[in-house]
């Protein structure tokens, strides 16, 4: 089947797509009538030309790498998880349930309940869409998209009417207490004596989804459930030939997906506003999709999409600040690399694998 | 409740749920064909953002409204080669271009009008105006079929006319002419159909381009009729209602219009009503507005009939492997 050699097809044609994508991001830098050359430099100093643009590409990075993976393993079961944001939007109400209802003592045990409360929320919000596509057939890709809207009118809900704190018109829960306050790498760095990233989001939850990254590796490659996911995800009929359970596999896939962009909320909701606000995901759960995809599907290469991600937003947001290109720039950028590393993936493939079949490249 | 307050939000349903219908067969048609398009959205949000803009310009809605139209067929074009030619995953361009639309029309707005992705208010020519069916006036004293014929039929702008009339269209076009009988085969088995020497690419891309069109009149409906101008993500969500609609209708044109008036309903309800009352029960107005969310999964479990989408759909079709 494969006339590619590994290389080209885990880094050649990623890579093109992505320059396919950015040249045709930069027409339309220069279409709105700006320099695309000087908007990629304004953007690499304002992500990544000072700890202070660090700490926020990092921070962005942080939640794609959890809603990132999210769509991964649903992937590797063949189930398209659409449902990150709902997901991640009721992980959120778990990290303010949980930080809510105790002063927490330190923040470490704070993070560990807060996680498993973001955790189990969102992997019950991506269980009844896993039910019903194990036991109903209903297809998972619309019933993750509506629940990503009852999830949004639920929390809408749970913010106007139950959480708001008496005398407040914010449509917002209360503030977190001192104990569930999480260190950000600014608080580390000085801890060990030099000063980085001040004023940052980036926290302590970034090194928590690189433990996922590696969880997620290790589950895939290295355990039984992993190979069995992935069986699954390549050929219904031969994983259940050799005995394996639809109905579990879809669960335990879509259960840890639904955790793992849950666990995003630990770094939007406690990191950085440390109470739950409307709207708090902000499309971390589609632009998970655009990271497995560039990713594909590896934890590493979930990481290093996650980073570039990042650099877009941060970068982005100095865009709009600096030059008249607004924030939306970013939206078109992601569309174009979810189009030509996604959908359009063999208008570029076929042509390569030609070459290589022609050349007779091994 | 009395026949007036009744009429009102009958009459709010029927302009709330008309770009609703336009992009639920706008969907019957792609998905019929064996293309599932998630993409419903980003194309209506597009046409919205062309016609309000084309119009803002020239002043002329018709100039607008054929901006909005192109706009979403250019869209629909992009999904058509992503999924037909290229054969690529049709959810996943489906997301793209729900993103590219969302991004490319604050970009584009904020370039020509500099008021942060809204366009220029529309006045007089640059929008629909209502149309009185004849003897309206006139009736209009007749007691009960009177005030009905007056509110509720007479008075909407000609978009609604025309969604109302593209039901019976539809479903005439799909049942009852080779076009229609030819694709519906090429969403159950494209094999068939490929077999019996018709080409099934061009039958899909028919089918996408019409799936273009009409979701460029339910945008260029939004911006020009129901609202006068655009504004930033103004479909909000609607795309997607109109996908639920179109399940709960289980892929059928007639039932689209059951289907989308429901939904047109429950919008109307939610805008009037905060919460509802049920004698002790209070529903909350989040509540109203999961609803058509919340009854699509139910339909979707098949508690309620069993939903089954055409089999071929979301498959690119290989002639030969």
């Amino acid at each position: 089947m494969t006339r590619m050699p590994r290389w080209a097809d885990v880094a050649l044609i990623p890579l093109l797509n992505l320059v396919i994508a950015f040249a045709i991001s930069a027409l339309v830098i220069l279409a709105i009538g700006e320099n695309p050359w000087e908007a990629l430099k304004i953007m690499v100093s304002g992500a990544l030309g000072s700890s202070y643009g660090w700490g926020f590409t990092l921070y962005y990075a942080t939640s794609f790498v959890f809603t990132g993976l999210a769509v991964a393993i649903a992937s590797h079961a063949g189930l398209f998880n659409i449902g990150g944001e709902g997901q991640a939007t009721l992980g959120g109400l778990g990290v303010a349930l949980i930080c809510l209802s105790l002063p927490w003592p330190h923040w470490s045990l704070a993070l560990l309940a807060a996680s498993l409360g973001a955790a189990a929320f969102g992997a019950a919000w991506a269980a009844i869409p896993a039910w019903l596509q194990a036991k109903r057939g209903s297809h998972i890709v619309i019933t993750t998209i509506m629940f990503n809207f009852i999830g949004a009118s639920l929390l809408n809900y749970m913010l106007v009417n139950v959480m708001r704190p008496v005398g407040s018109m914010d449509p917002a829960s209360a503030r977190f207490p001192e104990g569930a306050t999480l260190p950000t790498l600014n608080d580390m760095a000085a801890g060990l004596g030099f000063v980085w990233g001040k004023n940052t989001p980036a926290n302590v939850s970034f090194f928590i989804a690189l433990l996922c990254c590696l969880g997620v590796w290790a589950l895939i490659w290295k355990t039984r459930l992993g190979y069995q996911i992935r069986a699954f995800g390549k050929s219904e009929p031969a994983a259940v030939y050799a005995g394996i359970s639809p109905v579990r596999i879809t669960m335990y896939a879509m259960l840890i997906s639904g955790g793992l962009a849950g666990l995003m909320a630990i770094n939007n909701v406690m990191g950085e506003a440390e109470r739950l606000v409307l709207n708090a995901v902000e499309g971390a759960g589609f632009i998970g999709i655009a990271v497995a995809l560039m990713g594909r599907n590896h934890p590493f290469g979930v990481l290093l999409a996650a980073l570039l991600f990042g650099f877009l937003y941060q970068g982005g947001g100095e865009l709009a600040l600096w030059t008249t290109i607004p924030r939306e720039l970013i939206t078109v950028i992601q569309a174009l690399v979810i189009l030509f590393t996604g959908a359009l993936d063999n208008m570029v493939r076929a042509p390569v694998e030609r070459l290589f079949a022609r050349r007779g490249i091994r | 409740m009395d026949l007036s307050t009744l009429l009102q939000i009958l009459d709010s349903t029927v302009r709330l749920g008309t770009p609703l219908l336009l992009a639920c067969l706008a969907g019957l048609f792609s998905e019929r064909a064996g293309i599932f398009d998630i993409g419903l959205e980003g194309k209506m949000l597009m046409a919205a953002f062309f016609s309000g803009a084309v119009a803002a310009i020239t002043g002329s809605v018709l100039l607008g409204l054929t901006a909005g139209v192109l706009s979403s067929l250019v869209l629909s074009a992009i999904h058509g080669a992503a999924s037909i030619t290229f054969r690529g995953n049709q959810l996943i361009s489906g997301v793209a271009i729900n993103f590219l639309a969302s991004g490319l029309t604050v970009l584009i707005g904020q370039k020509w009008f500099q008021l942060g992705g809204r366009t220029p208010p529309l006045t007089g020519d640059g929008r629909f105006s209502p149309i009185t069916l004849p003897f309206a006036e006139t009736l209009r004293e007749v007691p009960v079929i009177g005030p009905i014929y007056y509110e509720l039929i007479s008075g909407h702008s000609i978009l609604v006319y025309v969604a109302f009339a593209a039901v019976p269209l539809s479903w005439w076009l799909l049942y009852r002419t080779r076009f229609g009988l030819r694709l519906r085969a090429v969403g159950e088995n494209p094999a068939a159909v490929d077999t019996a020497g018709i080409s099934v690419v061009r039958l899909r891309y028919a089918a996408v381009m019409i799936c273009g069109l009409l979701t460029g009149l339910a945008g260029a409906y939004l911006a020009t009729a129901l609202s006068a101008g655009f504004v930033k993500e103004m479909t909000a969500g609607r795309g997607y209602i109109a996908l639920a609609a179109l399940i709960f209708a289980k892929w059928r044109p007639v039932p689209a219009l059951g289907a989308t008036m429901l939904f047109g309903l429950l919008e109307a309800i939610a805008n009037r009503y905060q919460n509802i009352d049920l004698g002790g029960v209070v529903l909350p107005v989040q509540f109203m507005q999961a609803l058509p969310y919340i009854l699509t999964v139910v339909i979707l479990a098949g508690f309620i009939g069993k939903a089954t989408p055409p089999r071929a759909g979301g498959e690119a079709y290989v002639k030969e492997r």
